[in-house]
């Protein structure tokens, strides 16, 4: 099982330097500069030249890759074109803000996913599974950003009980934190819930024909333990696999959401550095998520072999 | 097999519907897309403005109609994109494998390392917000799921008989390609092809809705949202049609692909039947 561990982890390396290259290769599609940039209006080219040859922008792309990458490797991701800021600082305090909302919301949507898609899969094409399938396509047909507006018109305009715009952290003053995370939330569990309950629906009607599970049934066990005991394992990984997927894209794609609601979180910053073209948050941002992203994947596939036995034999 | 053919129906209908209500709201509507009217400012629906009026008294349901093209405009374009170049590079990765295959699976790893709309952020912060961008960008970022359907679909054909029996009789390589592996591809590629066309649409309106689509003044469902977050108080109505078409067209282009998938999808049928 440790020869898993460890070639999965060896795996990762290549893929996070994949990233750097490409996002290294998204910035040369830049126009100009970072410097015409940094300088915008002001019209010296000595001082261009001056921090050109700072930033080791005179070289060849592929020394400035590795001088870049080496920054990078000490987390040194350079300053906010716009603010000043350091990038790593500014992406920090906004990465807190979105991973409460994101994780609280994929928690949520998973539950009801796999209680609701195991139901499904249970009493599969009668009325309960009609009614289940019909809602999980309604709610992978809604975008999470209709859905929160719907949700502000609703409680927070016409029914006023709870606040639609702002932010407090649920750190420093927990009842009024909440009250701001509790759309934002509801939002995106309607909206992520439906992909999720359909796979667990899909493979839990598989799983539920394995001779298994008649054998567990032939020896009398409730169709509770059949389902949630044995039935249930065997759709965690496929299960799994798709949450690790949702959480990773939510934690870089919640951009939507967090404009809806006017939340500071990454995904807002991404979207205002894009406008402001401030291209060291972008970068910054990029590699911040993608390698989220990566190493939530990572971590789903090393509960692989916690989770199914049959893993651990086989490596 | 007859709930299939239900989705198929319903999916196909309501289709039919969005575009033909499109096509009249453009052609038969008194109002354009563009025209303000400052005296009609947030007007509730009504007989003259079915779905009522925006914050510069622009009829909702004609800008409606004609954001129905422009979203469907960008995101076929980007899905054609994505479906030439992953069937280009699938096919060849598959067909010829070696070191053009590692190098490319290298590629499409880690542009797949990217989630959601991150990538297409970043291309767009590099290229600025234009349609051309957003085609480009999306192309990009949907292009992977293509190559590895087609790459595995042809990297399972190709010791195949019929393969090596264009070759033997003399045919270059391409013509094998192109007249003999690849009409096989069609259909997996069919199926997710209808998938990453509702990922696409999803993804413009997002864009749009972020301010980062379609440019302004042009009408466009995400844009429309946006805009509408600033009245929801006055008129919840600019917020609540705009919506409506976009859950509309992805809840019928949904139920579309699940029938051909189903119809198609072999693994699928087996659990079914």
């Amino acid at each position: 099982m440790t020869a898993y561990f460890v070639k999965r982890l060896l795996m990762v390396v290549p893929t996070l330097l994949l990233v750097t290259l490409a996002v290294f290769l998204v910035m040369q599609l830049v126009p100009g500069d970072p410097v015409l940039m940094m300088m915008r209006d002001v019209n010296n080219p000595e001082l261009v030249q001056q921090l050109r040859e700072e930033l080791g922008l005179d070289k060849p792309a592929i020394v400035q890759y590795f001088n870049w990458l080496g920054r990078i490797a000490q987390l040194d991701f350079g300053h906010s074109i716009v603010t000043g800021e350091p990038v790593l600082d500014a992406m920090f305090d906004r990465f807190a803000v979105t991973a409460q909302v994101v994780v609280i919301s994929v928690v949520l949507a998973t539950l009801i996913a796999v209680v609701a898609g195991t139901i499904a899969a249970w009493v599969r094409n009668r009325k309960p599974d009609l009614v289940i399938t019909v809602l999980a396509v309604f709610s992978m047909s809604i975008p999470s950003f209709w859905v929160g507006i719907a949700l502000i018109i609703l409680f927070g305009i016409k029914l006023q009980w709870l606040p639609t715009v702002g932010y407090v952290s649920p750190f420093q003053d927990f009842a009024t934190g909440i009250q701001f995370l509790v759309l934002p939330i509801a939002a995106l569990v309607i909206a992520e819930t439906g992909g999720l309950l359909r796979m667990v629906r899909s493979t839990m009607i598989e799983v539920l024909q394995q001779e298994y599970i008649t054998s567990a049934r032939a020896k009398g066990l409730s169709e509770m333990t059949v389902l949630f005991r044995h039935a249930l394992k065997n759709t965690l990984i496929p299960t799994m696999t798709l949450v690790g997927l949702v959480l990773g894209s939510l934690l870089g794609g919640a951009a939507v959401i967090e404009t809806v609601f006017t939340l500071p979180g990454l995904g807002r910053l991404l979207v205002t550095s894009v406008y402001a073209r401030d291209y060291f948050m972008v970068q910054g941002i990029m590699i911040l998520v993608a390698t989220t992203y990566v190493l939530v994947n990572l971590a789903i596939d090393m509960l692989y072999p916690l989770l199914d036995p049959r893993v651990r034999m086989q490596s | 097999m007859k709930g299939i053919k239900a989705n198929m129906m319903i999916g196909g209908i309501c289709l039919a519907t969005i575009l033909l209500a499109s096509v009249i709201g453009i052609l038969a509507s008194p109002y354009s897309a563009l025209e303000m009217d400052f005296l009609n400012r947030f007007a509730p629906p009504s007989a003259s403005h079915w779905f009522g009026t925006d914050e510069y008294g622009r009829d909702v349901f004609t800008r409606i109609a004609n954001g129905t093209f422009v979203s469907l405009r960008v995101s076929l374009a980007a899905v054609v994109l994505a479906v030439s170049a992953g069937t280009v590079i699938g096919a060849a990765t598959g067909y010829f494998g070696g070191w053009l295959d590692r190098t490319a699976m290298v590629c499409i790893d880690s542009i797949m390392a990217f989630p959601g709309l991150l990538l297409v952020l970043g291309i767009m912060s590099a290229l600025g917000p234009n349609e051309a961008g957003i085609i480009f960008a999306l192309g990009i970022a949907y292009t992977p799921p293509i190559t590895r359907v087609v790459r595995g679909t042809v990297y399972s054909l190709r010791e195949r008989e019929f393969v090596d029996a264009s070759r033997l009789i003399g045919n270059p390589e391409a013509v094998t390609i192109f007249r003999h592996v690849l009409p096989n591809c069609i259909t997996p590629v069919v199926v997710i092809s209808t998938s990453i066309f509702t990922a696409a649409l999803l993804s413009e309106t997002a864009l749009s809705f972020l301010g980062l689509g379609v440019p302004p003044p042009a009408p466009s469902w995400g844009s429309m949202l946006a805009d509408s977050r600033n009245y929801l108080g006055l008129n919840p109505w600019m917020g609540i049609f705009p919506g409506l078409a976009i859950s509309f067209t992805l809840l019928s282009i949904n139920l579309v692909g699940d029938a051909l998938r189903d119809r198609w999808d072999p693994r699928l049928r087996e659990v079914e039947a």
